[in-house]
């Protein structure tokens, strides 16, 4: 006996004999607790120097788990270089049992499984762009479905899940209301604030009430509300669809012979087409009133003045200028949060992206969809 | 007989949801080292007696007692103490769906020893085989089958060989082939390593050839209708509910 080591409960005891074999006497538990402590034990025993052969007596074990298993596996992988393998000796039938149905005898010889992921870029790529083929694929199809499924509802109206529209309708625009205002009422007191500065040095502040009201119907109101929208709305429909999809209530409602996009889709996207235009409205009104405030107590204007100049700057066709784009926002709102919600796969990770995905795109479809409305203004009006 | 010794004991127990009573005043003990079944009609309150045996839902009243320790009633460190001797397999195996297999096991592994990572690798290719999942180490859970989670979970609630196992409706989704493979498992687990399990079941044949001692809950009266033997149940009850139930008959008056 050379060597000895205390491990808490679990103990072993070296012999070593002159042809150069060695025998393991363990004694003990041999589980999680003692485990880690044992297999650094063991391996820096035999790294030194493999044994030609080992032994380990278990004849003093009292309780062997898995973990304690572990620790014979190791072992056998050690000894996998050496010319003579590993025994195990006196084993209880109780070790011999867990033993066996850990399948012991066989572990070293079973393969596993390749990782997955090939390193190799180039097939990354070409996955990489097969995936963004068939998202693609998947987008127009969607697209195309959804389009089919409104001329459906128009041919059929009574096809429309009226109580999911109005459900909708309250959630999207009812309850944005309050940060909706709020939001607008604050951006319009800054507008005000910012260019009564400037305004002021040419005597020209009754103008703020121009500035105020023109950017906030033609630009910043659709387009404040559509973001909000997207934030509140948008991440909630791909939340809601892709936690749907990935629990399969999605296929559930394929094979009870409702079509997902009709029953989810559209009610939501008409929804939204009532509902967000009235929003940008709101927002136009909070914002004018915002300005008021700063007209009123900081520029000397009267209220009178202030809404006169207001009215005077604005033509009806702003006005629907506005209620148009929203509209449009308001489509591609919902239609980004529906897709993403019905391209997730995978699990709960998969509707956290979805969720950012469809913030994201949305407002970047938004921003876009912006532009290319002032262009078309430009060279149309 | 020697008294032996309880690792659960229940006593007075009720069970709500709101107003609605759903277990009243029941107590069992479970003793140590014993495979012990929970059965029930469907809704009869298996799954909330799971929830409440291991901390997820609080008592109305009542206590339940795990190791010595109430776990209604204890400290932030004292539960988390009961939490490590205790492994959950859920109905729905609640596999953490951005990990792969292997990781989910070995998650726990990790956090509560300090063996090194190929031996943690290793162990996970041990536990995954004794579930017969081998060569799945690097599949996510939405990429494998109903039945293979299930084996799945039961390996991460085996991971750290805790003492007492917790399974609701273990072989609900597997194959019969399989679901005897899980019973022997069971058995083989029990025998050896002296883990204590409680099983909620509906599965006749498992249940008489796994479970040492049954409770059967019934919704008529909020509560345990039966205890026992499973075997003794079955052939000497007089209640006629629990003769249906072992004895799979239909509820109407088809039994004279
Ligand atoms: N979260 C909850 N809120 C309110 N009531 C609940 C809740 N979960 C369950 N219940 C009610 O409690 C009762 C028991 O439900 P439980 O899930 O415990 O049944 P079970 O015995 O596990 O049934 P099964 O075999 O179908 O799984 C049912 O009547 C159910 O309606
Ligand atoms: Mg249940």
């Amino acid at each position: 006996m050379r060597k000895s080591e205390d491990l808490q409960s679990c103990r072993y005891e070296v012999s070593q004999s002159e042809d150069g074999s060695m025998t393991l006497h363990i004694q003990g538990r041999m589980d999680a607790s003692s485990a880690g402590r044992m297999i650094e034990g063991v391996k820096s025993l035999l790294k030194d120097r493999l044994p030609s052969s080992l032994t380990v007596d278990l004849e003093k074990v009292t309780y062997l788990d898995d973990f304690g298993a572990l620790v014979l596996v190791e072992l056998k992988y050690l000894m996998t270089g050496a010319k003579d393998k590993l025994y195990l000796t006196n084993a209880s039938d109780k070790v011999k049992d867990v033993l066996s149905i850990l399948n012991f005898d066989t572990i070293g010889e079973r393969v596993s499984a390749p990782k997955k992921r090939s390193p190799n870029i180039f097939t990354r790529l070409g996955e990489g762009v097969f995936r963004q083929a068939s998202d693609l694929t998947f987008t127009f199809a969607f697209i195309g479905s959804v389009c089919l499924s409104l001329l459906y509802v128009c041919l059929h109206p009574k096809s429309l899940r009226t109580n999911d529209t109005f459900l909708n309708m309250e959630k999207m625009g009812v309850d944005a209301l309050p940060i909706v205002g709020l939001i607008s009422f604050l951006l319009g007191l800054i507008m005000a604030f910012m260019s009564s500065v400037q305004l002021r040095q040419f005597g020209a502040n009754i103008y703020v009430a121009s500035l105020v009201s023109l950017a906030m119907v033609r630009e910043l109101g659709p387009i404040m509300t559509a973001i909000i929208v997207a934030g509140r709305s948008g991440s909630a429909f791909a939340a809601e669809i892709g936690t749907m999809k990935i629990s399969e209530e999605v296929d559930a409602l394929f094979t009870m012979g409702f079509d997902p996009t009709r029953f989810l889709v559209v009610p939501r996207i008409v929804a939204s087409v009532i509902v967000v235009p009235f929003l940008t409205l709101f927002s136009d009104l909070f914002a004018i009133v915002g300005g008021l405030v700063v007209g009123v107590s900081m520029l000397d204007l009267t209220a009178n003045a202030y809404v006169a100049q207001t009215i005077k700057t604005l033509t009806l066709f702003d006005v629907f200028w506005g209620f148009l784009k929203s509209g449009v926002f308001a489509v591609l709102i919902t239609m980004v949060g529906c897709l993403r919600g019905f391209q997730v796969k995978g699990g709960a990770a998969g509707v956290g992206r979805a969720t950012t995905s469809a913030v994201v795109s949305s407002i970047f479809l938004i921003i876009l969809s912006d532009s290319i409305f002032a262009i078309i203004l430009r060279y149309w009006g | 007989m020697i008294k032996r010794k309880s690792v659960i004991q229940v006593k007075d127990l009720v069970a709500k949801y709101g107003d609605d009573i759903i277990l009243d005043r029941i107590s069992f003990d479970v003793y140590e080292g014993e495979i012990f079944a929970v059965l029930g009609g469907s809704g009869s309150g298996k799954s909330t007696l799971l929830k409440h045996l291991i901390g997820l839902l609080q008592p109305y009243s009542g206590q339940v007692i795990i190791d010595g320790d109430d776990i209604a009633n204890c400290d932030e460190k004292k539960f988390q103490a009961i939490l490590r001797k205790i492994g959950v397999l859920y109905q729905s195996a609640a596999l953490f769906g951005s990990m792969t297999l292997a990781e989910n096991i070995a998650m726990p592994i990790f956090e509560y020893t300090d063996l090194p990572k190929i031996s943690v690798d290793n162990l996970v290719k041990m536990k995954l085989d004794l579930v017969h999942l081998d060569g799945y180490e690097n599949h996510l859970p939405s990429e494998i089958s109903g039945g293979m989670k299930k084996r799945a979970g039961l390996a991460r609630a085996m991971a750290l060989n805790p003492k007492i196992l917790f399974f609701d409706e273990p072989s609900a989704g597997l194959d019969p082939v399989t679901s005897a493979e899980l019973d022997n498992l069971i058995v083989n687990l029990n025998r050896n390593l002296k883990t204590t399990m409680i099983i909620i079941t509906h599965e006749l044949q498992s249940i008489f050839a796994v479970a040492h001692r049954v409770i059967l809950l019934h919704r008529s009266n909020r509560g345990i209708i039966a205890e026992g033997d499973p075997q003794y149940l079955r052939d000497h009850s007089k209640n006629l509910f629990v003769k249906q139930f072992f004895n799979r008959l239909a509820g109407d008056n088809t039994v004279d």
